[in-house]
C-alpha cells in the first residue's frame, strides 16, 4: 500500500506543517513539549465531536448533525448540576454524572433522529431546529449558576497520568480505535458505508436503512454529550456557548481528515489530524499576533483551500 | 422492406429517415429503417418491448444521432426549426414549475418583459382547443395538480403556437393517466390536427385508440419495420399477430414446463396485486414496460424485508435490473458487493468474519463466474454483465427461499445470460422460487406460470402451454375500443 494514497495522509502532513510553524516562532526550545501537550488536550474535544459527525456524514449528503453544540452545552449542565446536587462516594457521584450525560445525549439523538424520520424534515433543519430546543433546556436548567465539578473529575480531565500524555487524549485515542473497528470491521460499519453510497440499493439489499440511521444519529449525540461532561469537567464548569465551535469544528475535522462528504467513505486516523491542525493553525495565527478578524477569514481559507485539493485528489485518483 | 408510398406530387413530407439505423454497443436498437411521415398523416405505431419504438422517435425527434443513415427534415435545417415535438411517457414536467414556466423551458423564444402574458395566450388557446371545459390555470404550479393535468398539460404544450407552429407532433402513450371522455377529447383533436395538415405519430397499448386514430400502422419488430400500410388493411388480431415471431413460433415446451410444482393452491406468496407462486416455481411478470410489474416487485420486497431487523436468514432477496440506481455500491470492491446481504449471516458478535467472507466470494466467483483477476478489485472495474452477476451472486448467497428480479437482464450479452439462465434453473430445481419480471420475451417463454400486467393490474394469467408469444402481446394490449 502506498502511504501518500491514504485519504489522511495529507491531513497529517499539514498538521505536522503547522506544528514546525508554530513551533518555529514560539520562544525557546522547551514550547515543543508544551505545544504538544495543548494541541493533544484540544484536539481531544474536536476528536470526540468529530467521530460522531463523521459517521453522520458518511451516510450521504443532507446528513449532518447541526446540534451537537447544543447538546454538549445541555449534557454538560445537566450532569454538572447532578453531580453539584449528589452526596455519597465520589466515584458513585463520577458515574452517575457520565451515566446522566449519555443519557441525555442519547435522548438528543432520538429525538433527531424521529424529526427526520416520522416528520422527514430535512436532517439540516430537524437538528438545527432541535438544538434550540436543547439550548432552551440547558438556559432553564442553568439559570446563570456556574457549578463546579467534583475535584476528582476535574483533575482527571486536566490531568497527564501516562507519559505526560493527557488523559483526555487517551480517552480519545482509545474511543477512535473502537470507532475504528466498528467502521472498518463490523457489520454496522458495513451497512453504514452501503447507506452512505446508495440508500436505496442498501434496502434493496436487506440493509436494515432505519436502524443503522437511528443508531447513528443516537452515537453521534452521545458522542456530543461525552465531550460537553469532558469538556465542562475540563474548564470547571458548564457554560451555555461552550460547544459553539464545535459546530464548524466537527464538520471540518471530518473533511479536512479526507472522509467524503459523498458519503460511504470514513476514516479514523484523518479525524485526528484534522483535529490537530485545525488547533495548531489558530495558535499558530495566535503566534504571530493576528487580530481575532484575520484569524478566523484565514481559517476559512485554509480550510477551503485543504478541501478543494483533497477533492481534487479524488477526481485524478 | 418498409413501403414506398407512392409520391404524389402533394406537399414535402415533415421527416423522411432514409436507411437509419442506432446502435449502442454491440445491441442494434434500429436496423436500416426507411420511413417518410407526410403533412395531414396520422401514423400508429406499434410494438412489444425493445422493438425499436423508442428510438425511432428519438431519431424522428432529435434526441439521438442516426448511427448510419440519415434523417431529413425537407425544408428545414434541424428537427425544432421542422416543428417537431415530442410528448413522452413519463412526465417531463418540472413540477417545482408553473404550467407558464415549463411553456417557457421548451420554448425559448418567451423572453422580455411581456413573456408570461404571450405563453399564457399560447397555453391557454392549446387547451382549450384540445380539452374544452379544462380547469387548468396556467399560473398552477405542477406538483399542484393531477397526474390527469399534468398529461393535459404536456400534451397542450406539444401542440402550443411557438416559434416554429407544430408540424409533427409524436405522442408516447398519451392516455395513459387520462380518463375516457379526456381521452376522447385528445383522440378527436388529433383527427383535427390531420385534418389541418399536421402530422401525429400515435404510440399507444390500447389497440382500439390507435385504430380509431391512425389512418397508416407502423410494426416493429427487432429494430426492424416489419409492416407499414393503411390502418383499414390491419384486423386487431392480425396487428398482434405482426408484432410477434408468429414464424419461428417453435420454441419446444422445455423441461421446465413439465416440471411437478404440485397443486395450485400450495401458494407460498400472493402479492396484492393477485401474483402468486409455489415453492420452486419460476414465475415471470410480462407486459409492456412500465405498466406496474416493477412497483409490484419493489412493494412485495419492501413489504417482506424491514427497515429496523436485519434477519440472519432473510426471506426474500432483491436482484436488480437498474444496476446503478438499485444495486451496485460504486466504491466497494466486488467481494464486499458480493457479501452485502449476506452479512447477516457472516457476522459473529457484530464483526464480519472476513475469512467466511473471502470464501463465500471465492465460491461464489467460481459458481457464476465472475471474470477478474481478485475479487478485492474495485466493482466498477467490472464490465456491465459481470456485475449484474456479482449482483446475482448477491442475492443466491443468501439462504432466502424467495428470488425477486426487476429485470436484471437488460442490457447484458447473451453468453452471461445463457450463464444465469442455467443458474436459474439450477436454483428452482433446488427448491427456490423466482419472481422474474422481464422485458424480453425468451425469459418471459422460460417460465413456469407468467403474469401479464397492463395499467398497473393482471391482465392474464398464463400457465405451461398457454405460455406464448402470441397470448402475452395479446394480454399486453388492450383490445377494447378507446372510450
Amino acid at each position: 500500500m502506498r502511504i501518500h494514497r491514504a485519504p489522511w495522509f495529507w491531513a497529517w502532513v499539514a498538521a505536522f506543517a503547522a506544528f514546525l510553524a508554530t513551533w518555529s516562532i514560539s520562544a525557546g526550545g522547551g514550547g515543543g513539549a508544551a505545544l504538544a501537550v495543548a494541541a493533544l488536550t484540544f484536539a481531544s474535544f474536536s476528536v470526540l465531536t468529530g467521530l460522531g459527525q463523521m459517521l453522520v456524514i458518511t451516510m450521504g449528503p443532507g446528513n449532518v448533525d447541526l446540534s451537537i453544540p447544543a447538546t454538549m452545552t445541555l449534557a454538560g449542565t445537566l450532569s454538572l448540576k447532578l453531580m453539584g446536587e449528589m452526596t455519597g462516594p465520589v466515584w458513585a457521584i463520577m458515574l452517575a454524572g457520565l451515566v446522566s450525560a449519555l443519557a441525555v445525549g442519547a435522548c438528543a439523538g432520538v429525538v433527531n433522529f424521529a424529526l427526520i424520520r416520522l416528520l422527514r424534515i430535512p436532517p439540516i433543519i430537524a437538528t438545527l431546529s432541535a438544538s434550540f430546543l436543547y439550548q432552551s433546556l440547558a438556559i432553564w436548567s442553568n439559570r446563570g449558576l456556574r457549578i463546579k465539578p467534583p475535584a476528582a473529575l476535574a483533575e482527571f480531565a486536566t490531568g497527564r497520568a501516562i507519559l505526560g500524555i493527557p488523559n483526555l487524549a487517551l480517552v480519545a485515542l482509545v474511543i477512535s480505535i473502537g470507532f475504528w473497528v466498528a467502521l472498518n470491521r463490523s457489520g454496522f460499519g458495513r451497512r453504514l458505508s452501503a447507506i452512505g453510497q446508495n440508500p436505496r440499493a442498501a434496502r434493496l439489499a436487506g440493509v436494515p436503512v432505519a436502524r443503522i440511521m437511528g443508531t447513528t444519529y443516537v452515537t453521534c449525540a452521545k458522542m456530543a454529550a461525552l465531550t460537553g461532561f469532558l469538556l465542562a469537567c475540563f474548564s470547571g464548569g458548564a457554560a451555555l456557548n461552550m460547544g459553539a465551535e464545535f459546530l464548524l469544528m466537527s464538520i471540518a475535522v471530518t473533511v479536512i481528515g479526507g472522509s467524503s462528504i459523498a458519503g460511504g467513505d470514513s476514516n479514523v486516523p484523518g479525524i485526528w489530524a484534522g483535529a490537530l491542525f485545525m488547533y495548531l493553525i489558530v495558535s499558530m495565527l495566535n503566534s504571530y499576533g493576528l487580530g481575532a478578524g484575520v484569524r478566523l477569514l484565514s481559517t476559512g481559507v485554509i480550510i477551503i483551500a485543504i478541501v478543494a485539493v483533497a477533492s481534487g485528489r479524488k477526481a485524478q485518483a | 422492406m418498409a413501403s414506398a408510398r407512392p409520391n404524389t406530387t402533394g406537399p414535402e413530407p415533415v421527416v423522411i429517415l432514409d436507411g437509419a439505423s442506432k446502435s449502442f454497443g454491440a445491441l442494434r436498437a434500429l436496423d436500416h429503417v426507411d420511413l417518410r411521415i407526410d403533412p395531414g398523416e396520422c401514423l400508429g405505431l406499434v410494438g412489444h418491448n425493445g422493438a425499436g419504438k423508442s428510438t425511432l422517435v428519438n431519431l424522428v425527434t432529435g434526441q439521438f444521432a442516426a448511427s448510419e443513415g440519415r434523417v431529413i427534415y425537407p425544408g428545414a435545417k434541424d428537427h425544432r426549426q421542422a416543428g417537431i415535438r415530442a410528448i413522452s411517457q413519463e412526465g417531463m414536467l418540472c413540477p417545482n414549475l408553473t404550467v407558464l414556466e415549463n411553456l417557457q423551458v421548451v420554448q425559448r423564444d418567451l423572453t422580455g418583459w411581456s413573456w408570461r402574458r404571450l405563453a399564457a395566450r399560447r397555453i391557454g388557446a392549446a387547451l382549450d382547443a384540445i380539452f374544452p371545459g379544462h380547469r387548468i390555470r396556467p399560473e398552477m404550479p405542477v406538483f399542484d395538480m393531477t397526474l390527469a393535468e399534468q398529461q393535459m398539460v404536456e400534451i397542450a404544450i406539444g401542440f402550443a403556437q411557438g416559434a416554429h407552429p407544430a408540424r409533427l407532433v409524436v405522442l408516447d402513450e398519451p392516455t395513459s393517466s387520462l380518463d375516457a371522455s379526456i381521452s376522447a377529447q385528445l383522440l378527436a383533436h388529433l383527427r383535427r390536427f390531420c385534418a389541418e395538415g399536421g402530422a401525429v405519430v400515435f404510440i399507444s397499448h390500447m389497440l382500439g385508440e390507435v385504430f380509431e386514430v391512425a389512418d397508416r400502422i407502423v410494426v416493429m419488430r427487432d429494430g426492424h419495420i416489419i409492416a407499414d400500410r393503411a390502418a383499414k388493411g390491419f384486423t386487431r388480431q392480425g396487428l398482434v399477430d405482426a408484432m410477434g415471431h408468429v414464424a419461428d413460433e417453435s420454441h419446444e415446451p422445455s423441461a421446465l414446463r413439465i416440471r411437478a410444482l404440485g397443486n395450485r393452491s400450495d401458494a407460498i406468496l400472493r402479492t396484492p396485486e393477485g401474483v402468486e407462486a409455489r415453492k420452486g416455481e419460476i414465475v415471470g411478470l410480462a407486459g409492456l414496460a412500465g405498466h406496474g410489474q416493477a412497483e409490484a416487485l419493489a412493494r412485495f420486497y419492501l413489504a417482506q424485508s424491514s427497515d429496523w431487523r436485519s434477519l440472519a436468514e432473510p426471506a426474500v432477496v432483491f436482484v436488480a435490473g437498474d444496476r446503478k440506481r438499485d444495486g451496485v455500491m460504486p466504491i466497494w470492491s466486488i467481494r464486499r458487493n458480493l457479501a452485502l446481504a449476506a452479512l447477516g449471516h457472516l457476522c459473529r458478535l457484530g464483526m464480519v468474519d472476513r475469512a467466511a467472507e473471502n470464501a463465500l466470494s471465492a465460491d461464489w466467483q467460481a459458481r457464476i463466474g465472475i471474470r477478474t483477476p481478485d475479487m478485492a478489485n474495485p466493482i466498477l472495474s467490472l464490465s456491465g454483465g459481470n456485475q449484474q452477476k456479482v449482483l446475482f451472486a448477491r442475492a443466491l448467497a443468501t439462504t432466502a427461499a424467495v428470488v425477486v428480479m426487476d429485470d436484471p437482464m437488460r442490457g447484458v450479452d447473451i453468453g452471461t445470460k445463457t450463464e444465469v439462465y442455467d443458474m436459474i434453473r439450477h436454483e428452482a430445481a433446488e427448491g427456490r422460487t423466482f419472481l422474474w419480471y422481464s422485458t424480453e420475451m425468451d425469459e418471459i417463454l422460460n417460465c413456469d406460470r407468467v403474469f401479464v400486467f397492463r395499467d398497473g393490474a393482471i391482465s392474464a394469467e398464463l400457465e405451461g402451454e398457454r405460455i406464448t408469444e402470441a397470448n402475452i402481446l395479446a394480454a399486453s394490449f388492450e383490445f377494447g375500443d378507446a372510450a
